[in-house]
């Protein structure tokens, strides 16, 4: 590791040392191409498995292209897309989609924010704190969402239990996969419960980075501990709260364990029984899987890819002039 | 008093009864599934059906785990090795190249470096999930549908590792150590082996955490390229467990906290990394 390690490693090597030539050749090649060859296998990964099927399906999206009938093939077109214009479907799957992703980002990023500034002072035992936040975040998704298809059941389910303690629904419980509402309320507690802490963590590290001169000067102003965090903590981590907006709306409009998992029988990948809670990721996987239509699949996800360009842009447009704009 | 306390910097202000309360709620809250799932995982079939419902653990755990070890077409202790072999060799994969890519664009000197990096940078925005239906028929005519490889392939490196790596590298490596190790004679994969990576154990141990945790969990893509085989990994086993007509939750939620058990156990190791890792993470 140190210097003195190298040098003794180096003493042995003249025993076998190549003659001058060949050494100069060596180093040439150990200058000018081993760079390339340590970072060839990144790049050539990644356009195998990353970047072609992202252009490829571009290609499949314009084809006929169904597993249970390998003889359709051929250009299609735009059928596809113009399919996709008019399938209630895609369009029903995308407003379930924006329903689940507000629900869970707004509520997600807020809370992140209060527990943020709660493990932003100087605490006991500050590690155990931020270690226990992040439980949600390493808990399978698959195992976590099962949990919650039991708390949210009908009969005995442990969210009606603690409504009923409030005296709600005693007579006729909820009934939470029945109703659009009620299931986009349990998809979006599950979504928050797991990206809570994790969101809470990005903002903490951005917190503990503010100069701490600009709380001194601002105290002149006497601002009290509410003012002070949305008066100066926030916008000084406006960069990391965009970041955290942009990385909840790719993922948030791409939710599929939750949905699928929420399901009563997860294999039909239903979304509810009138699909009231079918998202397009999950639309996707029952088009391309279930329906065996993958030329149809690949449109839709294209046309989730360049939805999720545009919300992105709109979200971090926004956030920027939320916080900076003043 | 509050003038007083209010000049100081929130990180310098000691926390109140109420913020250890609220601290509390909110890890109790995080942690009341993951331990109801251990409940009802170690209870008999009534449990689900209490009201108000059961929160103290029943001696039934055996009873459920073995029902669900032994189910049939389940594969649920195959699976378990699978996640685990799938879960290793990306994690394996990912911790070398992302390190050589990332000391290469950190200490090596070449034609096209920051252009490179930029790219790298750029496929970071790419959701990478979007390309699913063409990566199953690239999958399709490699022949590795429904086998493990399929799963650990596009896994195999990171666009986040690299710029992880990349950073890391560049703050804890002095120029000069490289420099003096290359007057020395030591060939780069030899600087890389001898001077890099005893430097940047902390920085794998980050990584590594992380791209465990997430291909452990990863579900989407194992689900469409496994679903049906003899080879799931643990999550598509416990949609399987989860899927039918009649589920009976106690073995689902057994199967569940088995699949879980590896992680908790990886948070209380490596917590400490890992919250490092998601806040250094944060300030790229």
């Amino acid at each position: 590791m140190s210097l003195t390690d190298v040098r003794l490693t180096r003493s042995e090597e003249p025993k076998h040392a190549p003659p001058p030539r060949a050494k100069f050749w060596l180093y040439r090649f150990d200058t000018k191409t081993v760079p390339y060859l340590l970072i060839a296998p990144f790049f050539i990964l990644f356009a195998i498995f990353g970047l072609f099927p992202i252009i490829f399906n571009g290609v499949v999206a314009l084809r006929h292209w169904r597993l249970d009938d390998p003889t359709l093939t051929g250009w299609a077109g735009m059928e596809n897309f113009t399919k996709l214009a008019s399938d209630t479907d895609f369009w029903d799957a995308l407003v379930n989609t924006f329903g689940i992703f507000i629900l869970s980002t707004v509520p997600q990023l807020l809370i992140a924010l209060m527990l943020a500034n709660l493990l932003n002072r100087k605490l006991r035992g500050a590690t155990f704190w931020r270690i226990g936040v992040l439980l949600p975040y390493v808990t399978p998704v698959a195992a976590s969402t099962l949990v919650f298809a039991v708390f949210f059941s009908r009969d005995y389910g442990m969210a009606n239990w603690l409504l009923s303690l409030v005296g709600f629904g005693e007579e006729q419980p909820l009934d939470w996969r029945a109703t659009t509402w009620s299931s986009w309320i349990a998809i979006a507690t599950m979504v928050n419960w797991k990206w809570i802490g994790y969101n809470a963590l990005l903002y903490l590290s951005a917190m503990q980075a503010i100069p701490k001169d600009v709380y001194e000067a601002a105290a002149v102003d006497g601002a009290g501990p509410w003012r002070q965090l949305w008066r100066i903590t926030v916008p000084m981590i406006q960069p990391v709260v965009l970041f955290t907006v942009i990385l909840s709306t790719i993922g948030g409009l791409q939710l599929f364990n939750e949905p699928m998992l929420f399901d009563e029988n997860p294999a039909l990948a239903n979304g509810g029984y009138d699909h009231q809670w079918r998202t397009i990721a999950q639309l996707i996987y029952k088009v391309g899987w279930r329906d065996l239509n993958l030329g149809y699949a690949a449109a839709m996800s294209w046309a989730l890819f360049l939805i999720i360009l545009i919300v992105a842009a709109i979200n971090a447009l926004a956030t920027r002039r939320l916080g900076g704009g003043k | 008093m509050s003038t007083r306390l209010l000049s100081r910097a929130p990180q310098d202000t000691p926390g109140t009864w109420k913020s250890y309360l609220g601290l509390f709620a909110i890890l109790a809250v995080s942690a009341f599934p993951v331990y109801w799932m251990f409940v009802i995982a170690t209870s008999t079939d009534d449990a689900v059906m209490k009201s108000p419902p059961s929160v103290i653990p029943g001696d039934q755990l055996m009873v459920n785990l073995r029902e669900v070890f032994t189910l049939q077409d389940v594969y649920f202790t195959a699976s378990l090795i699978n996640s685990l072999i799938v879960s290793l060799a990306v994690t394996a994969s990912t911790l070398f190249f992302c390190s050589l890519a990332g000391f290469a664009f950190a200490k090596l000197r070449f034609k096209g470096n920051n252009v490179l990096m930029f790219v790298v940078i750029l496929t970071l925005t790419v959701p990478n999930q979007l390309g699913v239906v063409a990566l199953y028929i690239l999958m399709g005519k490699l022949g590795w549908n429904g086998q493990l490889i399929a799963v650990i392939a596009p896994g195999l490196v990171s666009a986040f590792g690299v710029f992880y790596m990349r950073q890391f590298i560049g703050h804890a490596i002095p120029d000069e150590l490289v420099e003096a190790a290359r007057i020395d004679g030591a060939l780069t994969l030899r600087i890389y082996w001898t001077v890099v990576v005893p430097a940047i154990r902390p920085a794998l141990a980050v990584l590594g955490l992380l791209t465990f945790v997430a291909t452990w969990n990863d579900f989407q893509w194992p689900l469409i390229t496994l679903n049906g085989t003899d080879f799931p990994t643990s999550m598509v086993a416990l949609s399987d467990l989860a899927s039918g007509n009649y589920v009976i939750y106690r073995r689902v939620l057994a199967g569940a906290f088995v699949a879980t058990v590896p992680l908790i156990v990886l948070l209380l190791i490596g917590g400490r990394q890992l919250v490092r890792g998601i806040m250094e993470g944060a300030l790229k």
